[in-house]
């Protein structure tokens, strides 16, 4: 948008560069000390030998836990991304095209605002007595549902935008044609909305993925997930700092793959409440 | 509107088709209802009836013996307790500085990076991809990474301190500075969110208007200052609206790098949340100060929204 010229635009290259050399920095520097053995990291050197020996360690050797996370992530984050995307794609149609007084569904929006607001730890504590009473606690399908419930505002905002932008002419011709209103929905306005469908869902299985402090709290040991494995590992009385490594670089491949592949989903789903 | 005759229902057809066929219709008549019902039932479930189980937590004592919960009615207790709470004071003053001083630092580097990627067309998908990583990222992957870079004896932040000549620096277990190195990864973190949004409001600002001011002379500084950021208000007020919350809730990255202390010098609302509820087993007085962060919550947002709706019609 500005114009810059001669040494006002080398200067701006620069600090440009600079941005991103600190972003990309930490990541490449963990990385590197993931393929060194204990004593080279704690002696801090810049010339060693890569070795493969801290993710054989957390993947392979008896003692770890982390295929377990591994899996418990993968279920958590999938079920819990499909769910909420039934769900709060169903809400957001409603809420978007039906008939709805606008009280009701502003009172439906402000509470979901309220809840994606308030910090999760003040209803975990509910939760767990909850899920004890009801034998969830440390369950898989308990952590499905808090995440669901957790995505679920984000989910029917962003789904209600892409809703709100189609042409409602489209449909109400289908309805004059004999479409009920569930066709309607199905295979006219749904097939439209696919874009928003992946951003959401993208995000979704990301911030499942990435959850901690409801995963730390409703977990136990056999149904614990990437992150409470992670914190296990960099609390541990003797901390293994080339595992705590490993840990933390391979708990970040299903974000570098999604922004490999979706990227122009995430910054569609991450900017658009912004500029609506 | 004309109904269509029903497929199921015209042929004659099984007594168990039929009764498919009448379910059908009578969802398709509610579907208004049955399309928002899953996600009212999952917020009254997850969200009103905890709630609401907060409020009679909050006016109890309750004990654990022999892994059974042990309720005794006190409504007075807890609320003497919050009252005396020096620790939850110091907790809310930790936050409000920390959100304070990275939703600040965040916002200026932010909208400087988004100013200048659209500037400099060359780099612009690079940076963007390069920037969405640490927003992707496990918080927790975030914190257990800058404990590595943070640490005193090999981390690399001391590595370049003892080669610039320096003593090596005590980042997160001094109490002066661990809040600001908690400060440092939270805008390591969210200042590629903030280029987010900021950038897209950039590109979407019209070009006839920078360009006229242009023409009649305007340096890049006038520029930036009295056209883009005037334009761009409405936007900075979202990000700073949205990372304001996200800092409240802040909770991962400190319980890695410091876990609160040294001493309560990182205490932030959300970890003390935490350690009332799990750590001491105080359930009853947790419910207390949960219902008292809510309430904080609702009167932030209420007065937030006054404040965004006013910088963004002026």
């Amino acid at each position: 948008m500005l114009r810059l010229r001669g040494s006002s635009r080398a200067a701006g290259v620069a600090l440009l560069s600079l941005g991103v050399f600190i972003i990309l920095a930490p990541f490449l520097w963990v990385m590197l000390q993931s393929f060194k053995y204990e004593i080279e990291i704690l002696q801090g050197s810049w010339l060693f030998k890569p070795t493969l020996f801290n993710y054989a360690d957390v993947l392979y050797s008896r003692r770890s836990d982390f295929p377990k996370n591994v899996i418990n992530s993968l279920i958590v984050a999938g079920f819990s991304t499909v769910c909420v995307l039934v769900v709060g794609t169903l809400a957001a149609y409603s809420l978007s095209r039906l008939p709805w007084r606008r009280r009701i569904a502003s009172i439906f929006l402000a509470w979901t605002l309220i809840f994606n607001a308030i910090p999760p730890l003040t209803l975990v504590g509910p939760w767990y007595l909850i899920f004890r009473e009801v034998g969830l606690y440390g369950t898989l399908v308990g952590i499905i549902l808090t995440h669901i419930t957790l995505n679920l505002p984000m989910t029917v905002w962003m789904m209600m935008a892409y809703f709100n932008d189609l042409p409602r002419e489209i449909e109400e011709a289908a309805r004059v044609d004999g479409c009920r209103r569930i066709e309607v929905f199905w295979c006219i306005a749904l097939p439209l909305v696919r874009p928003g469908l992946i951003a959401a869902g993208v995000l979704a299985f990301v911030f499942s993925w990435n959850e901690f402090s409801v995963a730390l709290n409703l977990t136990d040991r056999a149904t614990a997930t990437v992150p409470v494995a992670i914190a296990r590992f960099a609390q541990q009385y003797e901390v293994q700092y080339g595992q705590m490594a490993a840990t933390s670089i391979l708990s970040t491949i299903p974000a570098l793959i999604l922004m490999a592949f979706g990227q122009r989903f995430v910054v569609q789903g991450l900017t658009m409440g912004a500029v609506k | 509107m004309t109904e269509k005759p029903r497929t199921a229902a015209a042929r004659p057809a099984a007594p168990s088709a039929r009764r498919m066929g009448r379910l059908t219709d009578a969802i398709d008549r509610h579907f208004q209802w049955v399309a928002l019902a899953p996600a009212a039932l999952l917020l009254v479930a997850l969200t009103i009836y905890p709630m609401l189980n907060l409020l009679g937590m909050a006016a109890s004592t309750i004990r654990f013996e022999r892994a059974r919960e042990i309720w005794s009615f006190t409504p007075g207790a807890n609320l003497d307790l919050l009252l005396h709470d020096g620790l939850f004071r110091t907790a809310l003053w930790n936050t409000a500085l920390f959100a304070a001083a990275s939703v600040a630092i965040e916002m200026v580097l932010g909208l400087m990076l988004a100013i200048l990627a659209s500037s400099i067309t060359a780099f612009k998908g690079f940076v963007r991809s390069a920037l969405i990583i640490p927003i992707l990222m496990p918080p927790v992957a975030i914190g257990s990474m800058w404990k590595l870079m943070y640490s005193y004896d090999f981390g690399v932040l001391n590595q370049i301190a003892t080669g610039l000549g320096s003593a090596p620096v005590n980042w997160t277990g001094s109490t002066s500075l661990a809040l600001m190195s908690v400060v440092l990864v939270d805008v390591w973190h969210w200042t590629p969110f903030v280029f987010l949004i900021l950038f897209a409001a950039v590109e979407g600002l019209p070009k006839e208007i920078i360009e006229a001011a242009r023409m009649d002379g305007a340096g890049n500084l006038a520029i930036v200052f009295r056209i883009m950021i005037p334009l761009l208000r409405p936007a900075l007020a979202v990000a700073a609206l949205f990372r304001a919350i996200l800092a409240f809730k802040v909770f991962d990255q400190v319980f890695l790098l410091t876990s609160g202390g040294p001493g309560t010098s990182t205490e932030v609302v959300s970890l003390y949340l935490f350690k009332v509820f799990f750590q001491q087993n105080q359930l009853g007085y947790g419910a207390l100060l949960s219902l008292a962060i809510i309430a904080a919550t609702v009167a932030f947002l209420l007065v937030a929204r006054r404040l965004t709706a006013a910088v963004s019609r002026t």
